[in-house]
């Protein structure tokens, strides 16, 4: 085991994957120098220019290059510098990567791996701020991974390239600094599996990336008021784990999205339809939701705090949830 | 066949020639069934294009890539691709090269290295770079060879993946086929260079050469020599290929943005009957000629005939087939 923070350990399984393999080649702007978020530190040195392609600041060649070596036999891993940018080659992911498998009758695969920083918390403002794993989960046919911890980099990173098809992997920028223990050599997280970080009884709190920090920390807090909240870790939105989270749901009957995308149609939306669809009668207060605020990201720290998704709203949210159930909630509160 | 005093270039002339007619033939078939009802979806056909699909494919060797347009039956046919299978994906039949989930826009045979057919203008420039970036990473002598039209000079796209191409040396020949026109608009009116490919390419360091595309034996000698460029080591080239399209922008467009003198002014230019003259020039009988004409007829018909009595397609295998294992879930 080795303490590695978020950023350290992406570059430590490109790495280890590039060892593995030698169709894993990687392409991106800067990364050649590390990368801007460090994520690619040190393999030009190991593994030269061969493997490790600097672009100019052209996100659509990037992407498309990346998808026509993969129908070629590589593994590219692309580098997205900001998730934000996702804009700037959609095109490419959406209309492209995502469809050609299909409609080219199976022909076509894509075994590609693009990854960036997602996500706020650092003051980059309104275009270099945004949680946008939703824009990807409304396009069938790319897998979508977002990793809460440096552990989870690793597992799901790795996953996300030996995978057979289009992995988006959205790291969250506010994490990279963010040090845990990882696990020594094979570490791979299979894709669609959520993770209960913490068992409970009475609440369920689903996050995914930075939500999920904030949904153990409210749980630490909710236990002062004798709530036992379930903390699962979505993991990947594609392929989503819903048997995971009906289940837990299933057993509190109170369920916490949190989500740092805007609300107003992240993940959170799709995952409370399939609940309201599936486990309607088995929910004892409704589905409730804390979610980026429908409105651009600011740059001042305070400003995108009340933007951002916080424990406060997680704690409160919980605790409304519990304090609305009625007889249940009273045995709670006692 | 050819007569047996023939020698083998003037076999192969002649099979070029039997392959832009056999195209022709195969575009004005569906342009019929088009206008039957039979073809889903638009179908954008190339008639007095064929001289560069077949020219670019005659250089190109088997493990090469091609890629191309919405617009590109022609460019499918000319890597081999069994026409048969293409017309069934045209008409939503069993069999279709794409199992109907492409249609006319999508036609791709990765057997015969038509890495695919794509139907946003531009986006594939940049996913040709990836697969000659392939090549290049692999050590292989694969060249890719990437059609597009005229329009496609004025998208982002292009100007990002000519930069691509020509920084890292990608064994890539960009073919521009200009037909005057982006799709109702004349290119003429939306750019100002005269070569909307060709008198871009410099400014990003990528050589380029213009040739005459209704000119079968000129495209091929043009488009060969970047090919062996690229082939051996000598990085991209930016081919722009005067064209003209005989029908309009797809077979619902009447193109009556077009004089009727233009229009029969490129038609006396058409690729079929130059390379008719040039090999009758070289000796070829009239009755070799109206040999494959005829065999080329006859095929069309056939495969037409077969299309048409193909079963439908087996619905289901609409939910399948979006992974790579075969399935399509997103959820558990």
């Amino acid at each position: 085991m080795a303490q590695l923070t978020y950023r350290a350990a992406v570059a430590a399984t490109l790495a280890h994957e590039m060892r593995r393999d030698e169709n894993v080649v990687l392409i991106g702007e800067d990364i050649g120098a590390g990368g801007v978020f460090k994520t690619t530190k040190g393999l030009l040195e190991e593994f030269g220019p061969t493997r490790v392609w600097d672009t100019p600041i052209s996100e659509q060649a990037i992407v498309g290059a990346a998808m026509g070596a993969s129908m070629a036999g590589l593994r590219p891993v692309a580098e997205i510098m900001f998730s934000d940018f996702y804009a700037t080659c959609w095109d490419q992911v959406a209309n492209e990567i995502a469809k050609v498998h299909y409609m080219t009758g199976g022909q076509l695969s894509c075994p590609l791996v693009v990854r960036g920083a997602n996500g706020g918390g650092l003051g980059f403002g309104a275009q270099h701020s945004q949680a946008v794993e939703n824009w990807a989960m409304c396009v069938p046919g790319i897998k979508i991974a977002s990793p809460s911890s440096a552990a989870e980099a690793v597992g799901l990173l790795a996953a996300a390239i030996r995978d057979d098809d289009p992995v988006l992997v959205f790291e969250h920028k506010a994490l990279y600094g963010s040090r845990e223990e990882c696990p020594d050599g094979e570490h791979v997280v299979a894709l669609g599996q959520a993770a209960v970080l913490r068992p409970g009884s009475d609440v369920t709190l689903v996050g995914l990336a930075a939500t999920v920090g904030l949904c153990r920390q409210a749980a630490e807090q909710l236990t002062g008021d004798s709530v036992d909240a379930e903390v699962i870790d979505l993991r990947t939105l594609v392929p989503l784990d819903a048997a995971g989270v009906l289940a837990s749901v299933r057993r509190t009957g109170r369920v916490v999205l949190v989500e740092e995308n805007p609300g107003q149609l992240g993940w959170g939306a799709g995952v409370a339809a399939i609940l309201a669809e599936e486990a309607f009668l088995d929910l004892r207060t409704p589905v409730a939701r804390v979610s980026g605020r429908n409105i651009p990201i600011p740059v001042a720290k305070g400003l995108e705090a009340a933007v951002n998704p916080s424990v406060e709203r997680v704690v409160a949210a919980a605790r409304s949830a519990c304090d609305t159930a009625g007889p249940a909630a009273e045995m709670i509160r006692n | 066949m050819p007569g047996p005093g023939m020698l083998s270039e003037e076999r192969a002339a002649l099979q070029r020639y039997e392959q832009m007619v056999f195209i022709r033939l195969f575009e004005d078939k569906v342009d019929a069934l088009y206008r039957q009802g039979q073809v889903r979806g638009p179908a954008h056909l190339g008639q007095g294009q064929e001289a560069i699909a077949v020219g670019v494919g005659s250089v190109l060797q088997p493990g090469d890539y091609s890629i191309g347009t919405y617009r590109g039956h022609a460019h499918a046919l000319a890597r081999g691709t069994p026409a048969g299978a293409v017309l069934r994906e045209l008409l939503g039949r069993s069999g279709g090269i794409c199992g109907g989930k492409g249609g006319s826009m999508h036609i791709t045979s990765l057997e015969h290295g038509y890495m695919g057919s794509y139907a946003i203008v531009g986006a594939h420039l940049p996913i040709a770079c990836g697969l000659a970036w392939a090549s290049k990473i692999k050590g292989t002598d694969q060249v890719t060879a990437c059609f597009f039209g005229d329009g496609t000079t004025n998208i982002g796209a292009f100007h990002e993946a000519i930069n691509l191409a020509a920084i890292w040396g990608l064994p890539v020949v960009f073919v521009c086929e200009n037909n005057s026109y982006m799709e109702y608009t004349p290119i003429s009116q939306v750019t100002s260079v005269p070569q909307p490919a060709a008198d871009r390419a410099p400014a990003y360091g990528l050589p380029s050469v213009t040739v005459d595309g209704n000119d079968v034996d000129a495209v091929r000698e043009v488009v060969g020599h970047a090919m062996e460029t690229a082939r051996g080591g000598g990085g991209p080239t930016l081919v722009e290929a005067t064209t003209y399209r005989h029908g309009g922008h797809s077979a619902a467009d009447p193109a009556d943005y077009r004089s009727e003198t233009e229009v029969a002014s490129w038609k006396e230019r058409d690729p079929l009957l130059r390379a008719r003259a040039a090999l009758a020039a070289d000796g070829v009988s009239e009755e070799d000629l109206e040999v494959v004409t005829a065999r080329a007829s006859a095929e069309t018909q056939q495969i037409a005939t077969a299309a048409l009595e193909a079963p439908a397609l087996d619905v289901e295998s609409a939910l399948v087939g979006m992974w790579s294992d075969g399935s399509a879930q997103w959820r558990n």
